[in-house]
């Protein structure tokens, strides 16, 4: 698609308003419908795009393989993290009433650490299954 | 009366929809229209006010598994064989599984009965309580990543695991391709 240039300046034009986008919907999701999930889909299709319109190699550049494998184990790690973090404050696993001084503190602190795992290892997974996808050839191309 | 009779076309659509792609041989067609399906059931759901579930039907069943789909079907072709012989019986099974469930569905409370099992039991107490408890107004992001945290951490697993399976399953088969070029 190297060839099209609208299609090119159209998604440089998009780009960071869909990042910015999954941004509000991750930081947002308290207030309005969204949260960690939502976001990391968002921000794994803001990738994929990238790598239609400008191909594999640039997003490769772009979010670099080990990056986005880390990604995929390090969100569960903060979400089980947190709850570990409970565990050593004095609370039950996933308890975030510990996690301030008071407990709707905690609680609000303990759900954002929550989305943003979750938000991480989405958009690892669903970044690196579309790479492994896009990176194979045609049977027929590879012999 | 409107959001109904909006939610019956869009269910009419879907039905549709379903026998276009029952009946498509042409699989790139069948993805296409999938994706349209995940648009129109997002818009269902938004229209019973589960917007929080719309938005990833919309973001995933629509965007990202559409694209997934289109790139499998670029490995792998997308013609769909004929079959070699009449499905009777699936049909019939098919059919005989489905009667089951409607028949099921006619024991089910009706569409957001204030009386029923699930919305008097700890529904109210979300309710009322979420905001002053998590101060969280989003009563869905509330339930999930709070009080229902533990089943979020195992989702949050699952997707771990389908990333570590797709690796596992795919990253294989290209490393013996590089031995075979260097052989």
């Amino acid at each position: 698609m190297r060839g099209f240039l609208v299609l090119r300046v159209v998604a440089k034009l998009l780009m960071p308003f869909m990042l910015v986008f999954a941004l509000y919907v991750q930081f947002h999701g308290d207030f309005s419908p969204g949260g960690g999930f939502q976001a990391g889909v968002i921000i794994a299709a803001t990738i994929i795009f990238y790598a239609l319109i400008f191909g594999l190699p640039a997003a490769r550049k772009l979010m670099p393989e080990p990056l986005v494998e880390t990604m995929v184990a390090l969100g569960v790690l903060i979400y089980a993290g947190v709850g570990v973090a409970g565990l050593l404050l004095g609370g039950n696993y996933l308890d975030y009433f510990v996690l301030a001084h008071s407990p709707v503190h905690g609680q609000e602190r303990g759900i954002f650490w929550v989305e943003v795992g979750v938000a991480v290892t989405v958009s690892g997974v669903m970044t690196k299954i579309f790479y492994m996808f896009a990176g194979r050839k045609r049977s027929a191309e590879e012999e | 009366m409107i959001e109904e009779l909006i939610v019956i076309v869009l269910l009419a659509l879907m039905a549709v929809l379903t026998l276009g792609i029952a009946l498509q041989r042409n699989m790139y067609a069948v993805v296409v229209l999938s994706g349209a399906y995940s648009f129109l059931m997002a818009t269902a759901l938004v229209a019973l006010d589960a917007v929080d579930v719309a938005m990833t039907e919309a973001s995933v069943g629509a965007g990202i598994s559409t694209v997934l789909l289109l790139g499998a079907l670029y490995l792998c072709g997308g013609e769909e064989a004929k079959p070699l012989t009449r499905p009777w019986l699936p049909l019939v099974l098919a059919l005989v599984i489905s009667g089951a469930l409607v028949y099921g569905t006619l024991g089910l409370p009706a569409f957001s009965d204030p009386m029923a099992p699930i919305n008097t039991h700890v529904v109210p107490r979300y309710l009322h309580d979420a905001l002053k408890e998590t101060g969280v107004p989003n009563v869905v992001t509330a339930v999930l990543a709070s009080y229902r945290g533990y089943d979020t951490l195992g989702e949050t697993t699952v997707v771990f695991t389908a990333g570590a399976g797709v690796i596992a399953l795919l990253r294989r088969i290209r490393r013996r391709k590089d031995g075979e070029q260097k052989s």
